[in-house]
Formats: structure tokens, C-alpha cells, sequence
């Protein structure tokens, strides 16, 4: 299992906060992940359509798209930071 | 130390309690941030502050860690708050001590640098045409890029 989280607009457009998800087949890393949280509907398709408008956490980490993903992660997809 | 809290602080407390009693301490810097009332040419009556719990802490944590690294820091601070927040109110405080002022100015800067690019925190801004987040500003990322390392 994986537990994705989101945050700000991505959030909004996915519905909801988190879930638990089975990570797909073929899903090895944030990329994979991205390109198939796309294909998953509209609010989704809506949320992934364009990954370099995103940030992603990988177990609370800033990661780039290649990190891999592994059962058990923890992987929030939020905007760049506009925090201070 | 690291504190995410939705209610506000007293800067005056604050900074006397990270030096209180530490003789060693000469200089002691300081940065605020406020919730501006005006943001481009739309009116901001409010604005809510959201975070990722858990990665905040330690988002920050290794902001402050890095600092305490870079520079010979007697004592540092970094109070972020969340939730909803008006024009005027105060939204953040860093702050370094250390026994001279040039390490305590430059570990404040970049603090505060270092945050605005690397904590989980994302503005939505109310305006007259509704709530909008805010976009990332790549002076932003320049500021925190002034930092880095070779």
C-alpha cells in the first residue's frame, strides 16, 4: 500500500486529503506514480496534467520525479511552498 | 527550537527566552513576517495558512540544524503559524544568537530564506474575486539559492 497525500489546490482538485492506495503495476517511481494518478478522472487528470507544476514528498522528504516509490511510502503531491 | 502553532506569539518573549542567562550571547537577529494587506493590485482581507503536519517539523528541524552548522550560533528560533490570519498579524518569527552580530545576521537571513523555499506551508489568499493560492515566486527560490553550497 501506498498513502498518498495532498495538499493546497492539489487537494481541491483530487477531493481529498489522503488515501490509501495499492501501488499499481509498473509504478516505480514518482513519475510512474504521477503519470498514472492522471489517468484516474477528472479531478485527477485536472491535478497531474502538468507534473512540473508539482512538488512531491517522498516519506517527508523533498524528492525529484525519478525517487522511487515503495510499498509502505508515505507521498504528498503539493504546489511550490509559499510559506514565511 | 521549532514551534508550528496556530495562535500568535509575543516576539519580546520569545527573544528574551532564547537569551536569557547566556552571557556568551552579543548579538541577537531577528526577522518577522506579516500578513501584508496588499498582494499585486487585489485587496487581501484574510489569508489561511496550510501545512503538512509532521514534515513541517521536520522541514524546519533541518533548516535549523543546517544553520547551526554553517554558522557558531549561541541559540536559534523559528516559529511558523497556521490556519487563518489577517492583514497585520503576525505569521512567522526566526531568529540567531550568537557572540557576534555577522553570524546572527546571516543565519536570521538565512533562515528565513531557507524556509520560504524548503517548509511545507501554502498561502490561500481571500480576495474581492474569491480564495486563490498563492503561486510560488521564483525571486523566492533565488534568495534561498544564494545559500547553497558549492
Amino acid at each position: 500500500m501506498l498513502k498518498l497525500l495532498y495538499f493546497a489546490w492539489v487537494r481541491e482538485r483530487t477531493g481529498q486529503g489522503s488515501e490509501d492506495v495499492a501501488r499499481p503495476d509498473g509504478v516505480a517511481t514518482v513519475a510512474d506514480l504521477m503519470a498514472w494518478q492522471a489517468g484516474r478522472g477528472a479531478g485527477y487528470a485536472e491535478a497531474f496534467a502538468d507534473p512540473a507544476r508539482l512538488r512531491v514528498a517522498v516519506n517527508q522528504e523533498h524528492v525529484g520525479a525519478d525517487h522511487p516509490v515503495a510499498d509502505g511510502d508515505e507521498i504528498a503531491f503539493f504546489p511550490p511552498v509559499t510559506g514565511g | 527550537m521549532i514551534r508550528v502553532q496556530a495562535e500568535d506569539f509575543d516576539v519580546g518573549a520569545e527573544l528574551e527566552a532564547m537569551s536569557k542567562g547566556n552571557h556568551a550571547i552579543g548579538g541577537l537577529c531577528s526577522f518577522v513576517g506579516l500578513v501584508r494587506e496588499m498582494a499585486g493590485s487585489a485587496d487581501i482581507g484574510a489569508m489561511t495558512l496550510e501545512h503538512y503536519p509532521g514534515m513541517t517539523e521536520k522541514a524546519l528541524a533541518e533548516i535549523e540544524a543546517e544553520a547551526l552548522e554553517r554558522w557558531p550560533l549561541e541559540s536559534t528560533l523559528i516559529i511558523h503559524r497556521y490556519g487563518r490570519l489577517e492583514p497585520g498579524d503576525r505569521i512567522v518569527l526566526v531568529a540567531a544568537s550568537s557572540a557576534h552580530r555577522e553570524a546572527s545576521f546571516e543565519a536570521c537571513h538565512f533562515l528565513i530564506d531557507f524556509l520560504k523555499t524548503k517548509a511545507p506551508f501554502w498561502k490561500l489568499e481571500e480576495t474581492p474575486d474569491g480564495a486563490k493560492w498563492v503561486d510560488a515566486r521564483s525571486s523566492d527560490d533565488a534568495a534561498a539559492e544564494r545559500w547553497m553550497k558549492d
